[in-house]
């Protein structure tokens, strides 16, 4: 029996179209647009103006805060303006928009495909590397990757855990990073690993992906206390709590972070990143999206430039097909929908997913017959058709009781009712109301 | 016989017990409650609406009979009547509130504002507003999904199919605010009714640069500022790109609305323009002196709205 | 494109589950038992089926249209399934009259007047069952000697259930063992050969049902195993007691429509509890609640009240009985 959470989940459809495909380099487009705010916490703030001239690499909004992060200029070439544009938020947002001229890179930045193994850097000295190259979590949810380093006092670390599982269907770009830079992950993780003074880590890696199993699994073998654990493929797995539940079988408490049981958990794709920005001194200017889909003709992964517009992607995938219903930024159950092809790809984005009008859209909605399936598979053992009422008819003090902070909005819930009820939608709104009301009572 | 005897007897004497007991709990657990809120309550319209800010129209009586003054407090249902008969009964001096209304401020039809995405998510207003900027391209405007509609208590609102935005039903509308509280975009207002129900006001709340705000919808306030300039009253301001009526000092003079390149300012209920003439004293005889405001300032507005024209003329 | 993009929050897929696949997979996991009983009762059991179903499509359809004057949902299968459960539940020499009094209590009271589907608390096939048991008993316990196919629908003999037998015999003062003798053997039970309502009989129908129905993960295992596992632990410790008073757990199980239950009709999505815990908790309610109706009550039978009294604990079972939460704090 392979390992996986404890309660509740689901399998979809995997749908791995672009599995196959090699990292390819998009080109770099004329114009960039860099969102301001890619990350959780205080948007940055910028600190170029019009007609300034940027270098590839170049900081260009500082980090406003502890949970903030830096941004880098990914291009080199002139601001064009600093203004609110329509980003992957889905929301009118400050952007710094930069028109591209040639590709001139800062000078310390090493551009060499050469793996450097040695870490020569301090703990402290990789915390604040990480932090000045603006490095957020780059599985989806980009939280700043300092923050999660900086182990709080009174806390400690004992075991680092990478998250290698990649459980949202369509979604190849880790899997492509473990198996082309398999050596520059490990490397990664090992400087994570000096970073939180932990001996020990662990790739939680789900077994629908054997060729990366197989290959770090022999890699692993030239690092110390890298340990590979094949997971079960289960959807939610790639939850922080639920990959700590799956490879060491501990349970974070209700509210609690990561930290409380002793795991930090990073993903595959920051440790990438944190190779990178220690080693070889490059920001976080570029990152491996797929772009995939099942009318695309050409699914596949791309390191692209951060600000690089959608379309850019799409058209490098063989162009938008004629049946595209929605395009999502990110994985079909937690993506978010794009309301524009002009909005830019961010640190944040891991995918586009170009759905199908009949595959995506939604069904209407019917009456609920309390079959209890939402609560069978939701992973944090709530009861999603309770929570969906208590968020439509108000009842925030019983959403609390109930536990709805405690939803991880994975979307089991909704993917699994049969009577197509948009659960997912209502929670959302109930857990954004109860927040604020915890946060008011604070 | 005796069977049936001892039963009656047993059970008077079980319940001239439980009464006794009953009759000291009773006094015991007693809590003293002012009789004036029975009556205040009594005198209250019972809609529950919520509209005064307090639960249901017993709060607002418990409230009412606690205030050393109820000048600040407003059953928006019952309006002056309902207030001054409170007034009396608690014995306050109360002074008529103006009458209001809720108006919806935004125009952004079908035809005016084209969607550019289309929604499929829950139909709710709320969760339509945190999920994204909207179908069209203003982040601001009606997301036309009904929330408004859901909470109204009065059947006072519903959903033009054509345009896509709510309609308040002006007679059934008791001002009670619940709309304003259930609209995500805060795009209603509860606005002074006007006499004859004469309102004016801005039919939008796009914050946006003019430019942006143009090209998402025709009718979009685009801050250009002229009908600040226009009114003679002081009574608009502009703010993020935005104006803004204030009804307390507009006098219904409807200046601005003739200047506003994108229509964005609607005037209600008044007569037709060519009537103009026949309009003014009709003002007069309703609100006398509004009217006489209106013609004293008039000749000052008119190098104002000459140096508005000059400096859009500028910045063009 | 001309066509508009869809914006909707996550998440973008679904499974493709639907009301419709379910009821009709319920629908699906029924026929071994009807199949069943239309061999074993022959044409009256088409009759007592078809009719019941037909009126249950019929006072939903009326009841929908002119009534509530809401949308009409009778496509979602679930008036299918009461309709076969109702005509399960009933003797199949049932007049036709009767029969349409049962469907339209199961479907008018039972169903729509708390709402339709979803919102109905008692399992609406069981309380049409109920009213015509009280309504019309002699009716409804008068049950037909198989004939095979070439049975009639009224013209038919009528016997008792083993239940009864067992049930009146033990009244009149004679001893189990001798009883015993006059019911089928436990695999006669098993395979159906024995008198009853037209879907109780079959008890290998029934499980073959609930096979299909766990393996195309329409319900859990929870409510049977602990509707059967509680019955027979029960009966088990009364036989052990007294054997010569209290029949043996695997006759128990076998007869009174006890599998049918608990396989079809307490698993009832909208009248069972929706977490694990609550549904064993429910379930062992119905277990035991059927041991004390059958052994002590009046009735010879008693899963259909079981059934329904544990029905309406299910609102309070939801609030107490929680599923366990991740990371919930232990105190």
């Amino acid at each position: 029996m392979l390992k996986t959470f404890s309660i509740g989940g689901i399998h979809p459809a995997e749908n791995k179209l672009s599995a196959e495909s090699a990292i390819q380099a998009l080109p770099i487009p004329q114009m960039v647009s860099i969102p301001i705010s890619q990350h959780i916490g205080a948007p940055a703030t910028p600190i170029v103006k019009k007609g300034d001239e940027v270098k590839v690499g170049q900081l260009i909004a500082k980090s406003s805060g502890f949970v903030s992060a830096n941004i880098h200029s990914s291009v080199s070439g002139t601001v064009f303006k600093v203004d609110d544009i329509l980003d992957a938020s889905g929301f009118r947002r400050t952007s710094i928009i930069i028109k591209v001229d040639g590709d001139e890179w800062l000078e310390h930045i090493d551009r060499s495909e050469e793996l450097v193994k040695d870490i020569k850097a301090s703990k402290e000295e990789i915390i604040k590397q990480v932090g000045d190259a603006g490095i957020v979590g780059l599985g989806g949810a980009t939280f700043p990757a300092h923050v999660k380093l900086s182990v709080p006092p009174g806390k400690t670390a004992e075991v680092l855990i990478i998250n290698a599982v990649e459980c949202e269907p369509y979604l190849t770009s880790d899997h492509r990073i473990m198996l082309e830079k398999g050596d520059e992950v490990l490397v990664g993780t090992q400087i994570l690993m000096k970073a939180l003074e932990v001996n020990k880590a662990i790739i939680g890696i789900e077994n629908n992906k054997p060729d990366a199993i197989a290959h770090l699994t022999k890699l692993a073998a030239n690092y110390n206390g890298i340990e590979i654990c094949p997971l079960k493929t289960q959807y939610p797995q790639g939850g922080e709590k639920q990959l700590i539940s799956a490879t060491i079988k501990r349970e974070v408490p209700s509210g609690a972070l990561p930290i409380e049981v002793g795991a930090v958990v990073q993903n595959v794709g920051t440790a990438y990143a944190v190779y990178e920005a220690v080693q070889k001194n490059k920001p976080l200017i570029e990152r491996v999206a797929t772009v995939t889909g099942k009318s695309l003709k050409n699914p596949s992964n791309w390191m692209f430039r951060i600000g690089t517009p959608v379309k850019d992607i799409i058209e490098a995938a063989g162009g938008m097909p004629e049946d595209t219903g929605k395009i999502v930024g990110g994985g079909p159950m937690m993506g978010k929908a794009l309301s524009s092809v002009d909005v830019p790809l961010t640190k944040g984005s891991s995918g586009l997913l170009l759905l199908p009008r009949e595959e995506t859209a939604r069904k209407a909605t019917k009456a609920c017959i309390r079959c209890g399936k939402c609560v069978s598979v939701c992973p944090m053992g709530l009861e999603p058709y309770l929570l969906m009422v208590c968020a439509d008819k108000k009842d925030y003090e019983r959403l609390e009781k109930d536990a709805v902070m405690d939803c991880i909005e994975c979307g089991s819930c909704s993917f699994t009712c049969p009577a197509h009820r948009p659960l997912l939608d209502y929670i959302r709104l109930g857990k954004g109301k109860v927040g604020q009301i915890m946060r008011a009572r604070k | 016989m005796s069977i049936i005897a001892i039963t009656i007897l047993a059970l008077c004497a079980i319940g001239v017990t439980a009464a006794i007991i009953l009759y000291f709990v009773a006094q015991k657990f007693k809590v003293y409650e002012d009789p004036r809120i029975d009556e205040v309550e009594e005198a209250l319209p019972a809609a529950n609406c919520g509209g005064c800010g307090y639960p249901g129209c017993r709060g607002f009586a418990e409230a009412l009979v606690k205030a050393d003054d109820i000048s600040n407090f407003n059953c928006p249902v019952g309006g002056a009547a309902v207030m001054s008969h409170v007034g009396a009964l608690l014995g306050h001096e109360v002074k008529a509130a103006d009458p209001t209304v809720a108006v919806v401020r935004c125009n952004g039809t079908c035809e005016n504002r084209p969607k550019t995405n289309q929604y499929d998510g829950a139909a709710s207003c709320s969760i339509a507003a945190s999920l994204y900027s909207g179908e069209t391209g203003c982040q601001h405007g009606c997301l036309g999904l009904g929330e408004c509609v859901e909470a109204c208590n009065f059947d006072a609102m519903y959903m033009d199919e054509e345009t896509g935005l709510p309609v308040i039903i002006e007679d059934k509308c008791v001002s009670c605010g619940a709309c304003v509280k259930a609209c995500p975009n805060n795009i209603i207002e509860l606005r002074k009714k006007g006499p004859k129900s004469r309102r004016i006001f801005v039919s939008c709340v796009n914050k946006d640069k003019g430019a942006v705000a143009k090209k998402a919808c025709n009718v979009a306030c685009i801050g250009c500022r002229k009908c600040e300039k226009e009114c003679p009253f002081d009574a608009i301001t502009v703010e993020n790109n935005l104006a803004y009526i204030d009804y307390n000092k507009c006098k219904l003079c409807r200046k601005c609305v003739v200047v506003c390149p994108t229509n964005a300012i609607h005037e209600l209920n008044f007569p037709p323009r060519k009537e103009k003439p026949a309009a003014k004293p009709d003002a007069k005889t309703v609100k006398p002196a509004a009217a006489k405001a209106e013609v004293k300032d008039a000749p000052k507005a008119e190098p104002k709205a000459n140096d508005s024209k000059e400096e859009t003329s500028d910045n063009k | 494109m001309n066509t508009k993009v869809l914006v909707a929050p996550s998440p973008h897929v679904h499974s493709g589950d639907s009301i419709q696949k379910n009821m009709y997979g319920v629908v699906f996991a029924m026929l071994p038992a009807l199949l069943f009983s239309f061999f074993y009762f022959g044409l009256g059991a088409l009759v007592v089926t078809l009719t019941a179903v037909a009126s249950c499509y019929l006072f939903e359809f009326l009841i929908q249209k002119y009534i509530l004057k809401t949308e009409v949902t009778i496509n979602d299968g679930s008036a299918l399934i009461t309709g076969i459960l109702l005509a399960f539940n009933v003797p199949s020499n049932l007049p036709i009259w009767i029969i349409m009094i049962g469907a339209l209590v199961a479907i008018g009271i039972g169903k729509m007047t708390f709402g339709g589907l979803g919102n109905n608390v008692f399992n609406p096939a069981l309380v049409g069952r109920v009213f015509l048991l009280i309504s019309f008993p002699v009716q409804m316990t008068s049950w037909p000697v198989s004939k095979g196919l070439t049975s009639g629908y009224i013209d038919v003999e009528t016997g008792a259930t083993p239940l009864a037998i067992i049930k009146e015999g033990l009244k009149s003062g004679q001893s189990l063992s001798s009883l015993m003798d006059k019911i089928p053997s436990n695999m006669d039970m098993f395979l159906g050969n024995m008198g009853g309502s037209m879907g109780e009989i079959a008890g290998a129908a029934l499980v073959l049902g609930l096979i299909y129905m766990l393996i195309r993960k329409i319900i859990t295992w929870h409510i049977p195993v602990a509707v059967i596992g509680s019955v027979a632990i029960l009966t088990g410790i009364l036989h052990m007691i007294s054997p010569e008073a209290y029949a043996g757990p695997v006759f128990h199980i076998l007869t009174g429509g006890l599998l049918l239950g608990a396989i079809f009709m307490a698993t009832d999505y909208v009248t069972s509890p929706m977490s694990n815990k609550g549904m064993i908790i429910y379930g062992v309610g119905i277990g035991v609640l059927t041991v004390v109706i059958r052994v002590f009550g009046a009735y010879p039978e008693g899963v259909s009240f079981a059934i329904l009294i544990m029905n309406a604990f299910v609102p309070l079972i939801n609030v107490y009985v929680k599923p366990k939460r991740f990371g919930e704090k232990r105190k």
